[in-house]
């Protein structure tokens, strides 16, 4: 009833290309990005910000990273914890070794350093495809957990790697209590994800596209593989640099290399297949799933009243954990922005669908 | 040379056990064209049945017990998750075969407990020396890994027979080739993955009784299905004497590297050693050495 789109015309080459083409969009997506930047802020709980939605936000970056790779340029990786523990190590070096490094430019830094990484490890991408590929770029992960707990010059000589995050400050104002974390991170998502669109929108993002489709029809058509699939790489590393570094810094606070481990990138991958692989809005629900299931979990026998052991509240968490991610690729397997995507064309129609 | 020899034994000998793992990965994608991440899981599974089982009865009825329990997983597997799944994607039919990983990680630690639970066969723990007379000192050879190893070739040697000669073994390797055309000719496919998996779940618990003996079965136990991996893509996904292969020059190249080149790196190396090989190895031939040719057509 109030989502149509009758009546907005397009009469520009720019309001056609726009990303909300629908006007109600706009004053959806405005609103939303009120309440996340002005309500939130107000209304969360220190606990909220804290535990809940600082950790979703970089996750959800971490996922974006990950989906230009996986799903706008088709090549699986396992990999992905390495690039966000080489993100998090280089803007430690970069903090610690360099006084007066502002924090931003740091981030900055890590992500070339950590896309630079990806790169490295993107090449054998060039020869190898699929699960293959997937296998191989494990070697990424437990080389990098390797490094970063063997080489002690990259952790500036602490014991099994763990190290402590400096001071945190932007333009003078300390990054410290849990509502400047979350407006920090919150402001980095949004431009990142909004950089996301832009690419994948424009001619990068067909060319990886083609690529996923079919690799050898895109470059018979002109696209080179080695382009496309390299920049992908960069451009995935170069994002998940940063959220490993925002993971480190922000969240963690002090960690050690097994922070980074492959349980963090089988995540990850959980996150983009389940909210939707090729999509902006599904990094964020998976993201949001994700973080918010093993809370729940956790909390659900105490909801209901049951006394259970520790041991055996983790080992439900882990069944009921697998049971749902096979559920949610049995009755969705194209994710949960397919969902969101289905809901909003029930709603055009909405309430007379004739 | 006596250090030198002890090393490629004790390096095969692992490499045995890796492609033990591996033949569970190799089994499975062939039949089903799943990538079975959850083959660690049901190592872990397997081993513990098996530990547990045992503390109540002689090992080879617990072998027998466990093997049934395994058979039974292999078709709830199939009809719960696998048929479901038909036609999907591999990253998601990959993720699915996660999410029985993690469902089993956790049945297997709350039905059987989270303890280290040993498992004992009867093996010799004593080594032995051999070849004193040609080589100053001799060398040591672990008899438990003998025998596990002998144990290993031996199922190997049976699943070639079984594959080769039985017309279970036929239809199986016709579903590998074409699900289609296997399907088209009356081979019931879902009744093969019942058992394909259940096979691979047979290789689960002998790879879990022989690692279980050896280090104690615990959690940790499902994480050398890691170790399987590189194993797989180096002897090629779709061909089992790929796995023994692999196998064979993972567990040798890895024990030659942290013997000669670990200290000058730091040790620890072993974590990421086979997969750079693997790495080198599928950049000259992205197949694997033994794997199917991948052809791209448009």
């Amino acid at each position: 009833m109030f989502y149509r789109e009758n009546g907005q015309f397009k009469t520009s080459y720019a309001s056609d290309a726009q990303i909300f083409p629908i006007r109600q969009d706009r004053w959806f997506m405005l609103a939303l990005l009120l309440v996340a930047f002005v309500g939130v802020p107000l209304a969360g709980s220190d606990y909220l910000l804290r535990a809940l939605l600082v950790p979703f936000l970089i996750l959800a970056l971490a996922a974006l990273g990950l989906n230009v790779l996986v799903g706008w340029c088709g090549q699986i990786s396992l990999g992905t914890g390495a690039f966000m523990a080489v993100g998090a190590y280089a803007a430690f070096n970069l903090m610690t070794r360099l006084p007066g490094m502002p924090l931003l430019l740091a981030l900055l830094l890590a992500g070339l350093v950590a896309a630079v990484v990806g790169l490295v490890f993107g090449l054998p991408s060039l020869r190898i495809r699929g699960l293959y590929l997937a296998v191989a770029t494990l070697a990424a992960q437990f080389f990098a957990d390797w490094v970063f707990a063997h080489v002690p010059w990259l952790t500036h000589d602490a014991a099994s790697g763990s190290v402590t995050a400096p001071r945190l400050q932007v333009l003078g104002l300390a990054i410290d209590s849990p509502v400047r974390k979350y407006l920090f991170c919150l402001a980095i998502l949004c431009v990142i994800a909004l950089l996301v669109k832009n690419l994948v929108r424009g001619r990068k993002g067909r060319e990886w596209m083609a690529t996923r489709d079919m690799d050898v029809a895109a470059s018979v058509i002109g696209i080179s593989p080695v382009r496309a699939k390299l920049s992908a790489f960069a451009v995935s590393s170069f994002i998940t640099g940063i959220a490993g570094a925002l993971w480190a810094f922000v969240h963690l606070g002090s960690w050690e290399p097994a922070a980074f481990n492959i349980d963090l990138s089988l995540k990850l991958l959980f996150m983009i297949i389940i909210g939707g692989l090729g999509t902006v809005m599904g990094s964020l629900f998976g993201a949001a799933f994700i973080v918010l299931l093993p809370i729940f979990l956790n909390r659900l026998p105490g909801l209901l009243g049951l006394q259970v052991s520790t041991s055996l509240v983790s080992h439900l968490e882990f069944m009921t954990f697998g049971v749902l991610i096979v559920l949610f690729l049995i009755a969705e397997p194209h994710g949960m922005a397919r969902l969101w995507m289905t809901a909003k064309n029930k709603l055009r129609l909405w309430p007379f669908p004739h | 040379m006596g250090f030198f020899l002890e090393t490629v034994i004790a390096g095969l000998m692992s490499g045995v056990l890796y492609a033990l793992i591996a033949l569970g990965f190799v089994l499975i994608y062939k039949a089903s064209g799943v990538f079975n991440f959850a083959q660690g899981a049901m190592v872990l599974f397997a081993a513990l049945a098996m530990a547990r089982l045992q503390e109540h009865m002689p090992w080879p009825l617990a072998f027998l017990l466990a093997m049934a329990i395994m058979v039974v997983l292999a078709w709830a597997v199939e009809r719960l998750v696998l048929r479901h799944l038909v036609n999907q994607e591999g990253v998601t039919l990959l993720m699915a075969t996660l999410g029985v990983a993690y469902f089993l990680e956790g049945l297997g630690q709350m039905v059987w407990g989270d303890d280290i639970y040993p498992i004992d066969l009867g093996l010799p723990k004593q080594p032995t020396l051999v070849l004193q007379q040609w080589i100053p000192g001799g060398i040591l050879v672990s008899n438990e890994d003998l025998i596990a190893a002998a144990s290993a070739a031996a199922l190997v040697a049976l699943l070639t027979l079984f594959f080769q000669k039985s017309s279970v073994g036929r239809a199986l390797r016709a579903v590998a080739d074409d699900h289609q055309a296997a399907q088209s000719i009356g081979i019931p496919l879902s009744r093969m993955w019942v058992i394909v998996w259940s096979i691979a779940g047979l290789v689960a618990l002998v790879t879990g009784m022989i690692w279980g003996s050896k280090l104690g079965v615990q959690f940790s136990l499902s994480l050398i299905a890691l170790k399987g991996l590189p194993v797989v893509i180096l002897g090629g996904l779709t061909s089992v004497p790929g796995a023994i292969l692999g196998g064979l020059i993972v567990g040798l190249g890895e024990k030659l590297a942290e013997v000669y080149l670990g200290p000058t790196l730091g040790g620890g190396i072993e974590s990421w050693f086979a997969y750079l090989l693997a790495l080198a190895v599928l950049l000259i031939r992205p197949q694997g050495l033994f794997g199917e040719r991948i052809i791209d057509r448009v």
